[in-house]
């Protein structure tokens, strides 16, 4: 086992310091703001956070072609963590110490952003995080630009409980072993026991990051489902997806009898899995790419250019997903509190960042909050359909306000809902 | 002919299509229930125009513009409601979207209208779907069909279909018949019914007031779970076997460059990510012909010579000349091993990439009700097993087979009788490398392919060949079959993450006890 990730970590080291090397030399050192971009371009990760940089590089080249941040422009500095988390807190302090950037956007998965964290808050970088996540944190060093609990896990839940999403009354959770799933379950957990579900009702499965054999786990979830409606709960997260749902489609598990949520499972992840059998599968998100508005409409056409011009893998079929959504409203809002913060200066930009607004490719007009680093996001959920894009079936009346602390885990009610000049962690 | 039929009942349905415009509207505009509803109605109506409607419907070929709701197949629209073609079609036109809920739904309705068809077949199929999928409003034409029906399977699920209808409804004599019809099913989702029986309400009273149901329920609950458990049974052996197989391919090629000749290849993984590779390069090339289903056939034989090209040269420019040298053989290995990663990164990138499955391997067959094998894993159990009888057969009825367990047993004596060792280890080490590439293949079809594939199976196959004994291949097999059912057993006891390392520590008990592994050498052999 230490030596399979001795020799990742070499490896990836290897990679990293090409990767790096290559980008740093090509600017030369004028008036420009320096930005990181923190995602694993390889690894188990990989298949989702590789979009995510090349979607950040896209909104640098398009802020820089207007002129830029402050009459600056902008210079992306891009690292490959590799999916590895300790890597991951090392490549922030390059990030931070070595090329002062002004400012992150980086991490997929919660257990790194954890590992970053302690040197963004000792170093007091900005870090826009991107993905919908499991709450529980607020640091004043952090935007957090995807959904926190109440915007995606119960809603999606909820819709499962009603006559309109089947009615479950049986729940399997099923998750990558990290800290992610593991407090999602439990805040779902929590919040099925107040709706009245048994713990008999309730079955928690993990496996490792990068698994590939669901064999097991698929029979098992029918043999659960013949206790009553089942509906499974999915915080599977990286390439494990693949082979989960091709288990799926090939063990007949249709939609209809037994759906399955997923809460790290969009577009870019379905790519090149046959999405026939998994048709009426769910996802549940702030954005999906099949929604029709102006908005989206000219983002899908900027996108498909960016990726043909810069010859992205997958350019041929180039499709768009929440976390880059969320990952484009970050930057362009951290653009426009240094505009109105004249600097970027981390403690001016944070403080000019509350109530900043941002028209956004879902249809709505994100809103930071004022106070609790989090954007207020209407929730879709979405069927999955033959052509791999997502259905929505149904969505919030408008921007649903975050609510970090979950209010299903003990002891959350005392926690203020804005950072203190320190961050507050529980475990 | 073929045409001349097509047109004829194009003709047949347009000219029938007349149906209630209300009707078709809600199924068109309508929220979750008024479509439910519509649905409803169509089935009761059960002509031709309704079927025709749903069955559209369920091919999801209905789509709106303004207030009307049209059929749409290709370039071809007609008018849902008068059964008018339009043209030309409407720009604007959108999906009719239903929900999982709707669909289900529609599913047991076309179903349910599909069971008057004269073709054995769909009427099978129809039946099928309808068992766990039937509703009340169904119940009378399942009965008519029951009547008519003459084929004893068919007639079968019917009944079986027909029993979980009754069971709410009906006389307690026909209510007992159900139940007992129910205990006979194959099917998990019976099982949900009859606890509905035995249900017991907040105050403790029975749901179902009668006893003699009650008991009746229990009985055939008894029944059903007795027969869910043995197919639960064979599922597990399955998925065993199934694990085994993958387990075996990765470790097969290590066993005869570890196994038999002794050399630590920590690029043995690696030589499987050069199969995987290849397989997806092969599959790029087949993918604009129409004879992409047939890539496979191609991409085994190129992954073994893909792997083997590369192991022969591995062996010619660096293993040969640390033979009996096992420390730098291990490091000089692992650091080939970082560079076969790292050029692979550079042609193909870090991403993974995606190898499609043939569509004969998607989909799989049901063992019992419940239990489903998929192809994809039944094509690479034949596979595990084809490969190792060609390389049993290789290895004991060939002459290379005979030289190279020669050079393995006894070099000095071999090179004096005239066997050309060096060149035998090359084939050798040739051959192992050849298998990874092999098992690279198979795995390209249920894994993720990218530049890391090789790092998760590098401990497993060491594992597999050293509990199975170092130079046994019998050891090999029974090793990987063996980690295959304990990490299935553990996984379903226990859970994927505690399994894997419960197993670890399994082995490490395992080898302390006996260092050789299951199966030793005996006899001389050993110090040779």
């Amino acid at each position: 086992m230490k030596r399979r990730t001795f020799v990742k970590q070499l490896a990836m080291s290897a990679a990293v310091a090409a990767i790096g090397f290559g980008s740093g030399s090509l600017y030369a050192q004028g008036k420009t703001i320096k930005v990181g971009v923190l995602h694993s371009l390889s690894g188990t990760m990989a298949i989702s956070e590789t979009v995510l940089k090349d979607v950040t590089l896209m909104a640098i080249e398009q802020i820089n072609a207007k002129g830029g941040v402050l009459g600056m422009k902008l210079e992306p500095v891009v690292v490959d963590p590799a999916s590895n988390w300790p890597l991951f807190a090392e490549k922030a302090r390059q990030l931070l110490t070595q090329d002062k950037v002004a400012v992150t956007f980086g991490c997929w998965t919660s257990v790194s952003r954890k590992s970053v964290l302690p040197v963004f808050e000792e170093l007091n970088g900005l870090l826009f995080y991107p993905v919908q996540y499991e709450g529980e944190e607020l640091s004043k060093n952090v935007f957090y630009t995807g959904a926190a609990p109440n915007q995606q896990a119960i809603p999606a839940v909820e819709y499962l409980m009603s006559k309109e999403g089947g009615g479950a009354k049986r729940w399997v959770l099923l998750g990558t072993d990290y800290v992610y799933p593991r407090t999602t379950n439990k805040i779902l957990r929590a919040f099925l026991k107040a709706k009245g579900v048994a713990d008999k009702d309730i079955d928690e499965k993990y496996t490792p990051f990068g698994h590939s054999d669901y064999q097991t786990i698929v029979a098992d979830v029918k043999k659960f489902a013949a206790g009553g409606k089942t509906a499974v709960v999915s915080t599977i997260n990286g390439d494990s997806n693949v082979p989960f749902y091709k288990e799926l489609g090939n063990q007949g598990l249709k939609a209809t009898d037994v759906p399955v949520v997923a809460f790290s499972v969009g577009e870019e992840e379905l790519r090149g899995v046959d999405t026939k059998p998994l048709v009426g599968h769910l996802a549940a998100w702030n954005y999906f790419m099949s929604q029709k508005n102006p908005t989206n409409d000219a983002w899908k056409k900027e996108w498909a250019a960016y990726a043909k011009k810069m010859k992205l893998a997958g350019a041929d079929k180039p499709l768009t997903n929440d976390p880059m959504e969320a990952a484009w409203i970050g930057i362009h809002m951290w653009k426009q509190a240094v505009e109105k913060a004249k600097s970027t200066d981390v403690d001016k930009v944070i403080a000019a960042m509350g109530g900043q607004t941002f028209k956004a490719p879902s249809g709505i007009t994100s809103t930071m909050d004022a106070k609790n680093h989090h954007l207020h996001k209407a929730v879709f959920i979405g069927e999955v359909q033959a052509n791999g894009q997502f259905n929505v079936v149904w969505q919030t009346k408008g921007p649903v306000k975050a609510a970090p602390w979950s209010p299903f885990i003990a002891g959350n009610d005392k926690k203020k809902d804005e950072p203190d000049g320190k961050t507050i962690i529980t475990k | 002919m073929r045409i001349l039929l097509a047109g004829l009942s194009w003709w047949i349905a347009s000219s029938a299509l007349a149906l209630d415009a209300g009707t078709v509207n809600r199924l068109g505009f309508g929220d979750g229930d008024e479509k439910i509803a519509a649905i409803a109605a169509l089935v009761a109506e059960g002509d031709p125009a309704a079927a025709a409607l749903l069955q559209a419907a369920a091919d999801g070929e209905l789509q709106t513009s303004g207030k009307r709701v049209f059929i749409v197949k290709g370039e071809e629209a007609l008018d849902a409601a008068t059964g008018a073609r339009v043209a030309p079609l409407p720009e604007d036109r959108e999906d009719v979207i239903f929900n999982n809920r709707v669909r289900r739904e529609l599913g047991g309705a076309v179903a349910a209208l599909r069971l008057i068809s004269p073709d054995r077949a769909a009427r099978l199929a129809a039946a099928r779907e309808l068992t766990g999928n039937a509703d009340e409003a169904m119940l009378p034409l399942i009965k008519k069909a029951l009547e008519r029906e003459t084929d004893a399977s068919v007639k079968q699920l019917l009944e079986l279909t027909q029993a979980t209808l009754e069971l709410r409804t009906g006389s307690k004599e026909s209510r007992i018949g159900a139940i007992r019809t129910l205990g006979l099913s194959t099917n998990p989702n019976t099982k949900m019914l009859l606890l509905a029986i035995l249900e017991k309400s907040k105050d403790g009273s029975f749901s179902e007031p009668d006893e003699d149901l009650r008991i009746e329920a229990q009985k055939s609950l008894r029944e059903l779970e007795a027969r869910l458990a043995w197919g639960e049974r064979a599922g597990v052996l399955f998925t065993s076997v199934s694990l085994g197989s993958v387990l075996l391919l990765a470790a097969l090629g290590l066993a005869i460059t570890y196994g038999l000749m002794g050399v630590i290849n920590m690029a043995h993984g690696e030589l499987i990510m050069v199969g995987a590779y290849t397989t997806y390069v092969v599959q790029n090339l087949f993918k604009r012909t129409e004879f992409f289903d047939w890539y496979p056939l191609a991409a085994v034989p190129a992954s073994f010579l893909a792997a083997a090209l590369v192991g022969m040269a591995l062996e010619r420019l660096v293993i040969r000349w640390l033979y009996g040298r096992p420390l730098e053989t291990l490091l000089a290995t692992w650091g080939i091993s970082l560079m076969l990663i790292q050029t692979v990164r550079t042609i193909f990138g870090a991403a993974n990439v995606q190898v499609e499955n043939p569509a004969f391997m998607s989909g799989g067959i049901e063992l019992f009700t419940g239990v489903v094998m998929p192809w994809s894993r039944i094509c690479i159990i034949a596979f595990a097993a084809l490969v190792l009888f060609l390389m049993y057969f290789l290895l004991t009825k060939t002459r290379l087979g005979l030289f190279v367990r020669g050079v393995t047993q006894n070099r000095a004596m071999a090179s004096c009788v005239g066997v050309p060792t060096a060149r035998v280890d090359t084939w050798a080490f040739g051959l192992g490398s050849g298998i990874a590439g092999l098992a690279g293949c198979a795995l390209s079809q249920i894994d993720n392919v990218g530049p890391n594939l090789g790092q998760n199976y590098i401990v497993d196959s060491f594992m597999v060949v050293v509990l199975g004994g170092v130079g046994q291949l019998a050891g090999t097999v029974y090793a990987a079959l063996g980690l295959g059912f304990a990490n299935k057993l553990l996984e379903a006891w226990q859970g994927a993450v505690l399994a894997k390392i419960a197993v670890l520590v399994f082995i490490i008990f395992f080898i302390q006890k006996r260092p050789q592994g299951m199966f030793a050498l005996k006899g001389r052999a050993q110090d040779a």
